[in-house]
């Protein structure tokens, strides 16, 4: 099946800065994609070439295989929900929603409909008449959406569009656009340097880097099996330590971190005296009262407690072991531990597949 | 506290009073007295309306007056389309450094007073001036030409006068509109002119609006423009309040005629902010 | 229609060149002002007879320069003595007015700020005869109530200053409001939190972050009274502003020497309009 969305070795300088570096993706027909990333990492510049704003220096873009270079952005069938959405302050909603039509030479009565339509898919029917002020944040960009959907574009491009609502009322939109999505099954290319967006909604994401792709991949496969330190760092939190490889064996090295600390870790090829990173999630650190129920686990460490970062249901600990090296480790919601206080001493222990080790310079 | 607070406000109230009070109001009451007027020996007055009369029959008054509010208007409409294209180059085409640099440019024109910029363009364009010099120097004229007093000259120094009042105010709301919803405009489909015509211009409707008014209260007001670039056919009605007032003393009219022009500004700029939907104290202020 | 859109290259060149052509046009009158205040010749026109400093600073005739003519220099002194009075006077009211309309709520306060709005839509020739009819209704009152002559009510500087002050103040207003509209009310909180009263917390406080905006209203006054002709004209006595003064010598006929003067005119005012924005500009 010929993608909906195709960049191939795309490339865009300003000046002597490179803020995209040979990127190639495909995005797959009524798929949610997001590219994911820190500010600055060149996510806005893709977006901006795909929907025309911007010539890229070399590569191409393709939509439904043909190439969208020579075509204006006016002519393009990509349409964009912007970061502040960009609704017409000027015009009603039924007018926001019905520009693109009319821009079509579509005959009113049928604009008409089909903004009705539009608005009854995003549950705010009878809204038409309204004012753009007049909307609630979560309204305001069910509108942009559908002002893009009437046009039943190949792709729909969205900027960051919940970055200015307020947490509550952006998880909610979490699960109500990928509800959008579905039900208007069109592809999705969506920006974010919001990791749980990308996580919830997307069916593929890009971690983007310094204007490169670090890592394509299902949220699963970025979480658990991280490809390069920055995405193991970006994604998910982690305790990092920087060390050197003592000794490997059969894919398990044991190595010692620059802090002194002796541990296990499975993954990358390394081979002794290598420099690496070493990542481990905090979630993946069991929390015991004895030595004893870690048995199994290949690192295991005395400590204290230093500190309790009460959190609901993403509570830490702070564990400081005997050589002074503080841990983060989360805090298991069964009420084994609800009694923990300061100053306790605990066992903590992880299995050496669960630390992920990258080689380093 | 609260009686300090009382004391606070009418402290700040007064001067706010006293100024609209003695030189606004008072002052055009005592004016529209005066032209309800009429001398019938000497320090003798009686009530009557003969002075507006006299200014509505006499028909060099009347089409003196027509003649201005026309000119006023349409000086008010050719600035307006300069205008547009240079404000929305300033605002959105132009970055950074130029930008800034363009909207100086346009500014420090107006620093300098309206008779040295009238006295400019009498240097360029009389028979003597520049522009006659360089016309037969190409060969385009065989002899001098005067190009003062004519409506055209008259309505070039206008339109120089005011650009300022158009320009600000359009680089204003211009500036405000967001990049991104111009672009929203071209990704949903709009070309250049459906662009300009439903998100640009409508958005800049305040500035529009604003800019209009003080560009017509000012060509209506002239009086350097028209007395200096004008022809003798081409008075403009400023120079007939002058002339009554200053010349002939006749102050039972000259009020008349002011009070005309009062009218005649209140009526259009009343119209235009109707038109538009907008209050005196979001446009002006 | 803005850079991110892709417009063919003749459509840029054309509204370019349409741009340069703008700024030709308001260039224009000013440069040739400048250029003919060096012209050695009874008349600033064409041909150019050389360069001179004459009109500045010659001292016998034909050619007094600016500088030696007792007549331009009286009237450039009474220029500034109006414009100092009017901005003092405008930039008080200004301010007690922005204080006004910016702290209280009280009946009558949207008619009153439209009315304070408008002298800004009254032709300045009829603000200039309106004050020109009542001051003479009053000296004409005193008169017949006291026999007493009030040469103060008569055409001359005080009408001046009160006419150009009566619209002036409008400017003044709106500039002043527009800062004090910014500024956080809860610093002036803290002041009184902090042991200052009312007015001690307005002084330190409130006043210095008003500064910015209170200079640049008394430059823009200084100008605008310094410009100001039409309301000036209605109300002048014998003693001409500068304005009416080279109004006056246009209308005889033109020598270089109003080049030169209109030459120091916009030297001065953009050297001041300059100062007062890298002044604002500061943050």
């Amino acid at each position: 099946m010929t993608p909906d969305l195709e960049c191939v070795d795309l490339v865009k300088r300003f000046g002597d800065t490179t803020a995209v570096d040979n990127v190639s993706f495909s995005v797959p027909p009524g798929s949610f994609f997001s590219i994911l990333g820190p500010s600055g990492c060149g996510k806005t510049t893709i977006m901006r070439m795909i929907a025309g704003f911007l010539d890229p220096t070399s590569g191409d873009i393709r939509i439904k295989g043909g190439s969208v270079l020579d075509t204006p952005p006016n002519k393009r069938p990509v349409n964009m929900v912007f970061q502040h959405l960009a609704l017409f302050p000027m015009m009603t909603i039924a007018e926001n929603i019905g520009y693109g039509l009319r821009r079509r030479g579509m005959s009113r009565d049928e604009i008409d409909r089909k903004v009705d339509e539009a608005l009854d898919r995003i549950g705010l029917p009878g809204i038409g008449g309204r004012k753009v002020d007049e909307l609630s944040g979560g309204q305001k960009q069910r509108v942009a959406i559908a002002r893009c959907m009437v046009l039943e574009p190949d792709v729909l491009l969205l900027d960051e569009p919940l970055g200015a609502l307020d947490l509550k009322l952006r998880e909610h939109m979490k699960v109500e656009l990928k509800a959008l999505q579905a039900a208007f099954d069109t592809t999705f290319v969506y920006i974010t340097h919001d990791q749980s967006e990308a996580l919830v909604m997307s069916d593929q994401i890009a971690v983007m880097n310094a204007g490169r792709f670090e890592q394509v991949g299902s949220g699963q496969d970025l979480y658990y099996r991280p490809g390069t330190p920055f995405v193991a760092g970006f994604i998910g939190e982690s305790n990092r330590w920087k060390g050197r490889i003592e000794r490997a064996e059969g894919g398990v090295m044991q190595l010692r971190t620059d802090t002194g600390l002796a541990m296990r870790a499975a993954g990358a090829a390394l081979s002794e005296g290598d420099n690496a990173e070493i990542f481990v999630r905090p979630e993946t650190i069991r929390l015991a009262g004895s030595a004893e129920a870690l048995s199994r686990f290949d690192n295991q460490l005395k400590g204290t407690v230093t500190s309790l970062l009460f959190n609901g249901a993403a509570s830490r600990v702070l564990v400081q072991d005997d050589a002074g090296e503080i841990l983060e480790v989360t805090l298991p919601q069964s009420g084994e531990f609800a009694s923990l206080k300061r100053g306790d001493t605990v066992h903590i222990g992880w299995a050496a597949d669960q630390a992920a080790c990258f080689g380093a310079a | 506290m609260r009686h300090q607070s009382r004391i606070a406000f009418i402290l700040l109230l007064s001067p706010l009073v006293l100024w609209l009070g003695l030189l606004i109001l008072i002052p055009h009451v005592d004016m529209l007295l005066i032209s309800l007027r009429e001398r019938v020996s000497f320090g003798v007055y009686e009530t009557s309306l003969t002075q507006y009369k006299k200014a509505l029959t006499e028909p060099l008054y009347l089409r003196t007056f027509w003649r201005t509010a026309v000119m006023s208007v349409l000086a008010t409409a050719i600035t307006l389309l300069i205008a547009f294209p240079v404000a929305y180059y300033i605002a959105k085409m132009a970055k950074g450094r130029l930008q800034q640099v363009l909207f100086m440019l346009c500014l420090i024109p107006f620093y300098v007073s309206e008779l040295v910029r009238t006295f400019g363009w009498m240097i360029l364009l009389r028979e003597t001036g520049i522009v006659s010099n360089l016309l037969q120097w190409t060969g385009l004229a065989d002899q001098p030409v005067e190009l003062l007093y004519t409506d055209a000259t008259m309505m070039v120094g206008l339109v120089y006068t005011s650009m300022l009042f158009m320009v600000v105010p359009l680089v204003t709301t211009l500036e405000s509109l967001d990049d991104s919803v111009i672009e929203a405009g071209y990704d949903l489909g709009g070309n250049g002119l459906s662009v300009l015509r439903e998100i640009i211009i409508p958005h800049a409707m305040p500035g529009i609006v604003s800019g209009c008014i003080v560009v017509f209260m000012l060509s209506l007001g002239n009086y350097l423009t028209p007395t200096m670039l004008g022809g003798k056919d081409s008075l403009w009605f400023t120079e007939m309040i002058y002339n009554q007032f200053i010349v002939r003393s006749n102050w039972e009219l000259g009020a008349a005629f002011g009070f005309m022009l009062l009218v005649l500004s209140s009526v259009i700029v009343w119209g235009m902010l109707r038109l538009t939907g907008r209050t005196l104290k979001e446009t002006m202020g | 229609m803005i850079p991110t859109i892709p417009q063919s290259r003749a459509f840029r060149l054309v509204y370019g060149g349409y741009v340069a052509l703008f700024f030709l046009y308001l260039a224009l009158p000013l440069t040739v002002v400048a250029v003919f205040a060096f012209n050695d010749s009874q008349f600033p026109s064409l041909p150019w007879e050389g360069f001179t400093w004459n009109w500045f600073f010659g001292e016998e005739r034909p050619q007094i320069g600016v500088f030696h003519e007792r007549g331009i220099l009286r009237a450039v002194g009474t220029s500034a003595f109006v414009a100092v009075c009017v901005a003092v006077l405008s930039v008080g009211v200004g301010t007690t007015n922005a204080f006004l309309f910016n702290r209280y709520d009280f009946r009558g306060k949207g008619l009153l700020y439209v009315l304070m709005l408008l002298p800004l839509v009254i032709p300045g020739i009829v603000l200039g005869i309106s004050i020109l009819v009542f001051s003479s209704t009053l000296a004409n009152g005193v008169w017949d109530l006291a026999q007493m002559d009030i040469q103060a009510l008569r055409p001359g500087l005080l009408l001046v200053i009160l006419g150009q002050f009566s619209f002036i103040t409008t400017i003044a207003t709106l500039v002043i409001s527009a800062r004090l509209q910014k500024f956080d009310r809860t610093l002036e909180e803290a002041a009184l939190n902090l042991g200052a009263d009312r007015l001690t917390a307005v002084r330190t406080i409130t006043l210095p972050f008003l500064a910015p905006a209170m200079i640049g209203a008394v430059v823009v006054a200084f100008l605008m009274s310094f410009e100001n002709f039409n309301t000036t004209l209605m109300l002048v006595g014998s003693d001409a502003p500068l304005t009416i003064a080279m109004f006056d010598r246009l209308k005889e006929g033109s020598t270089p020497l109003l080049n030169s003067v209109s030459l120091l005119l916009m030297l001065g005012s953009s050297l001041l309009a300059l100062l007062v924005i890298l002044f604002q500009r500061r943050p």
